[in-house]
């Protein structure tokens, strides 16, 4: 054997991919807390269908199959996209979107760490523009719900598609990012719109609380170095930024930072998708350009784009730019250009 | 207080120095046989200067420095040289390599020597002392030392750095050198600093050895005092590969020593802690390397310090230490994250050897199979040399060597760091490794073309020249023929000799023009065709 001999005890891949899942835990908590445990069957949907299409295209491509089943890399594919579309939905959207996931933009572009586009938001991408519609319908929370949803009724929901005496309109909504948007275009100022009893103080009623719970795990993440801070804050400050400049030059038409942060998909995607290794920038400054770049993205899809959120879109467009980003972000090498 | 720079990077990995440093050296019983490489140092093998059935002496020279970076080797005891031909030698490649084998009389007797006045003699005649007593860099990539003391044309020497850092996990003997003998090592030092004359003295020591720190301390405090020197003695954080050369300068000085070049070229001389103590007992004693301290740990009975002659078989240092436990699998040589397998417990103790390490599967755990790569960036953010490990393995993996290069691959230090870190458990290194040969034989088959097709083309020159000589030679004949002709019709017909003697010079023009023409045809050739 050559040097080195030794190896970073309990460094292992899945190690890495079970911190990333463990920090996911607060705001699922939070998920199930405020807006009931629909989230736990498109949770464990999504696992499934992760595991089987993993498995299945690692046994088509001659690859051990539990060998890297045991990374977790699929699993939190899954769960980064059953966070991410309403948990309220039919049994197949979930599957359709895992095993576009894992199946297309993960296996049939090289299997882990080859990928160029994050799975998770291509999945992500495939369901929002194949079915809008169902793609708004977000749960009601449940402070606010005349009819919550239980476990059962929402199992019966996944696999009948009905529920009982009432219709999905009854226990869904818009987003706060979606009815804003709405609102506005009826000529409602953000002041108004912001005393509907779905906004909560920075953003949506119970959402806001989730955020926090992804910026909480976020931090654990960063604490245990499984990231490090350049992503999530360029993306973060950048939003802010560009938000507090729209909403200084016009507060009625355009909300303000806080609320950008923490409504939709900020956190989320802050900590835990743009920071994504094998779709991401490697380099410090490569990391801070995709963040910035993720966060204008962010904004400008939100605000003046045709869909209530922009996370897996401008992510999914910087990506795509990572092998550049990377080429030209280079660091100076030790002994060069002293 | 000196503040002290970072470089990028780093691991710690667990240092296991508490094993063998506790115990005192122990000089090692006299070995019945003694095996000595030739090539001991960085450059070329040392000349043999014996023959089989010669009687050595203790300290006697068997092999000469042979060229410019080179180093003498010498008998570590008194016997009979017993042959002289390939013998395994601790080496990353497990080749055996020439060596010369005494068997010892157990006398240990002493060739004559004594002590040289560095103070007083010309700094040339102090550095051919040291090439022939064989003194090497110790802290392992054995160096000839004399070269390094050489300021030459680099001018002004500002820094001289000693490296008692000793970074590599296990390892503990030049930490064990400094606490007992720190003394030596600072009159080595003095030894140093007087050929060298830099501005200062700084002596690197990672923090993790404060009774190291202590001795050399007191030791360079009252030197301080005494003589006016201003040797300073700098704990430096731990933290791996912090002992590398280029790391510890840029730690102690904050300068970089640019990539491809030596610390000479910064005004900077970087020499080990135990290659100052050779220095001194070389200089000060009269004494060639012939020993060394060497740290045997890991799975042995009694983890220590020993100091061996150098040629000992390793197997027997092992012995020294008790044995090896029963389930050791294998051994290593220099540390964990630097050193190498040992093929051969009959291979004998260099110069260079500084540890040996008993490795069993509980010490040493065989490595996971690897994982993709997941960019996660780990390697990068542990490389001191601020390289991309992720980007150079993807390039030396498709074999993009332009790539790599671009990348700056020579700039890897194989330190390990990156390995250390991946949680996809890639060999990083070996691939680093890979591609570096593959470009050096790539670089060398290059070499050799450029070399035929120059070949080729003073061939097809020297063919050219050839034709054309001939073409000359034709010429003249044709027109010798051809007067000679015409005189020949001038004498026996009736042809007038004016006209005749006209045509024949007419015709010679024609063939001087033809081949006037050729040539300059040739020549054109000849200049488009120049190897460039």
């Amino acid at each position: 054997m050559s040097s080195p001999h030794i190896l970073t005890a309990g460094s292992k891949v899945s190690t890495i991919m079970l911190l990333v899942l463990v920090a996911l835990l607060p705001a699922i908590a939070a998920y199930y807390f405020f807006f009931g445990p629909a989230i736990l069957i498109s949770l464990t949907l999504a696992s499934a269908t992760a595991l089987a299409t993993e498995a299945m295209m690692l046994k088509l491509r001659s690859y051990p199959v539990k060998f890297f089943l045991a990374d977790g890399s699929a699993i939190l594919t899954g769960w980064l996209l059953a966070l991410s579309i309403p948990p309220l939905a039919p049994w197949w959207l979930i599957v359709v979107g895992t095993a576009f996931a894992i199946i297309v933009a993960k296996h049939l572009y090289g299997g882990l760490g080859n990928n160029l586009f994050n799975p998770a938001m291509a999945g992500f991408a495939v369901l929002m523009i194949s079915f809008p519609a169902i793609m708004t319908h977000w749960p009601t929370p449940l402070m606010l719900a005349q009819h919550p949803v239980g476990l059962a009724e929402a199992l019966r929901y996944y696999f009948s598609g009905a529920l009982q005496g009432v219709n999905l309109d009854a226990v869904t909504m818009a987003t706060p990012l979606d009815t804003l948007k709405t609102q506005l275009s009826l000529q409602h100022t953000v002041g108004e719109v912001k005393h509907m009893p779905i906004y909560g103080s920075f953003g949506g009623k119970g959402g806001e609380v989730v955020a926090a719970m992804y910026l909480l795990g976020g931090l654990f993440l960063l604490q245990q170095r499984i990231i490090t801070w350049h992503t999530p804050v360029s993306f973060l400050v950048t939003l802010a930024l560009v938000a507090a400049v729209f909403n200084g030059i016009n507060p009625t038409h355009y909300a303000s930072p806080m609320f950008h942060l923490f409504t939709g998909g900020a956190m989320l995607g802050a900590f835990f998708i743009a920071t994504d290794y094998v779709t991401a920038p490697t380099t410090p400054k490569g990391k801070l350009i995709f963040g910035t770049g993720v966060g204008i993205l962010e904004y400008v899809i939100r605000v003046f784009g045709g869909y209530p959120d922009g996370v897996a879109f401008s992510i999914l467009i910087m990506n795509a730019a990572v092998p550049l980003i990377d080429a030209y972000t280079q660091p100076r090498v030790f002994g060069h250009n002293t | 207080m000196r503040t002290l720079q970072k470089f990028h990077g780093g691991v710690h990995p667990p240092q296991h120095k508490a094993e063998s440093n506790c115990l005192p050296i122990l000089a090692a019983p006299l070995p019945k046989r003694v095996i000595v490489p030739l090539r001991q140092h960085l450059g070329t093998p040392a000349k043999v200067h014996v023959k089989i059935g010669d009687h050595v002496l203790k300290g006697q020279m068997i092999g000469i420095a042979n060229g410019y970076i080179s180093a003498a080797v010498h008998a570590p005891t008194s016997g009979t040289v017993s042959a002289i031909d390939l013998h395994a030698i601790p080496h990353p490649s497990g080749l055996p390599d020439l060596c010369i084998r005494i068997e010892a009389d157990g006398e240990d007797r002493w060739i004559e020597h004594q002590a040289v006045d560095y103070k007083t003699a010309d700094p040339d005649t102090v550095r051919a002392v040291l090439r022939d007593a064989g003194i090497v860099g110790l802290g392992g990539a054995a160096f000839p030392t004399y070269v390094k003391l050489n300021p030459g044309q680099q001018g002004k020497i500002r820094t001289l750095v000693l490296n008692g850092a000793e970074c590599e996990p296990w390892i503990t003997s030049d930490d064990v050198l400094m606490r007992e003998r720190a003394a030596e090592i600072v009159e080595g030092i003095k030894i140093m600093a007087h050929l060298m004359q830099p501005e200062k003295v700084l002596i690197g020591i990672e923090d993790n050895k404060p009774e190291a720190i202590a001795a050399m301390q007191a030791v360079c405090r009252s030197v301080n005092l005494e003589q006016a020197a201003n040797f300073e003695v700098v704990p430096v954080p731990t933290l791996y590969p912090g002992g590398g050369e280029k790391q510890l300068i840029k730690v102690l000085t904050g300068k970089e020593v640019p990539s491809g070049q030596r610390p000479l070229n910064i005004g900077v001389v970087c020499a080990n802690v135990a290659t100052a103590y050779t220095v001194h007992r070389a200089i000060n004693h009269g004494e060639p390397v012939i020993s060394r301290i060497v740290t045997v740990t890991g799975n042995v009975q009694r983890p220590q310090n020993f100091e061996v002659l150098i040629g000992t078989p390793l197997g027997e240092i092992i012995q020294l230490a008790g044995g090896a436990a029963a389930d050791t699998s294998h051994y290593l040589i220099g540390g964990p994250m630097m050193g190498f397998d040992l093929t051969n417990l009959d291979a004998p103790l260099t110069k260079a050897t500084n540890c040996i390490i008993a490795a069993s599967p509980a010490l040493f755990p065989p490595k996971p199979a690897a994982m993709p790569c997941i960019r996660c960036g780990q390697c990068a953010q542990a490389c001191p040399a601020d390289l991309q490990p992720q980007e150079l393995f993807w390039f030396s993996q498709s074999k993009n060597f332009d790539k790599a290069c671009a990348y700056n691959l020579f700039d890897c230090i194989e330190c390990g760091c990156c390995d250390y870190v991946c949680p996809s458990h890639i060999p990083l290194v070996s691939y680093f490794r890979f591609a570096k040969s593959e470009i050096a034989m790539q670089n060398c088959e290059k070499a050799a073309a450029e070399q035929a097709r120059e070949h080729f083309e003073f061939k097809k020159q020297r063919e050219e020249r050839e034709k054309q000589e001939k073409a000359a030679r034709m010429a003249e004949k044709a027109a010798a023929a051809a007067a000679a002709k015409a005189a020949a019709t001038a004498n026996g017909e009736a042809e007038d000799p004016a006209i005749a003697a006209k045509k024949a010079a007419i015709q010679a023009a024609v063939e001087r023009t033809k081949a006037k023409k050729a040539e300059a045809a040739a020549a054109a050739s000849t200049n488009t065709t120049e190897p460039s």
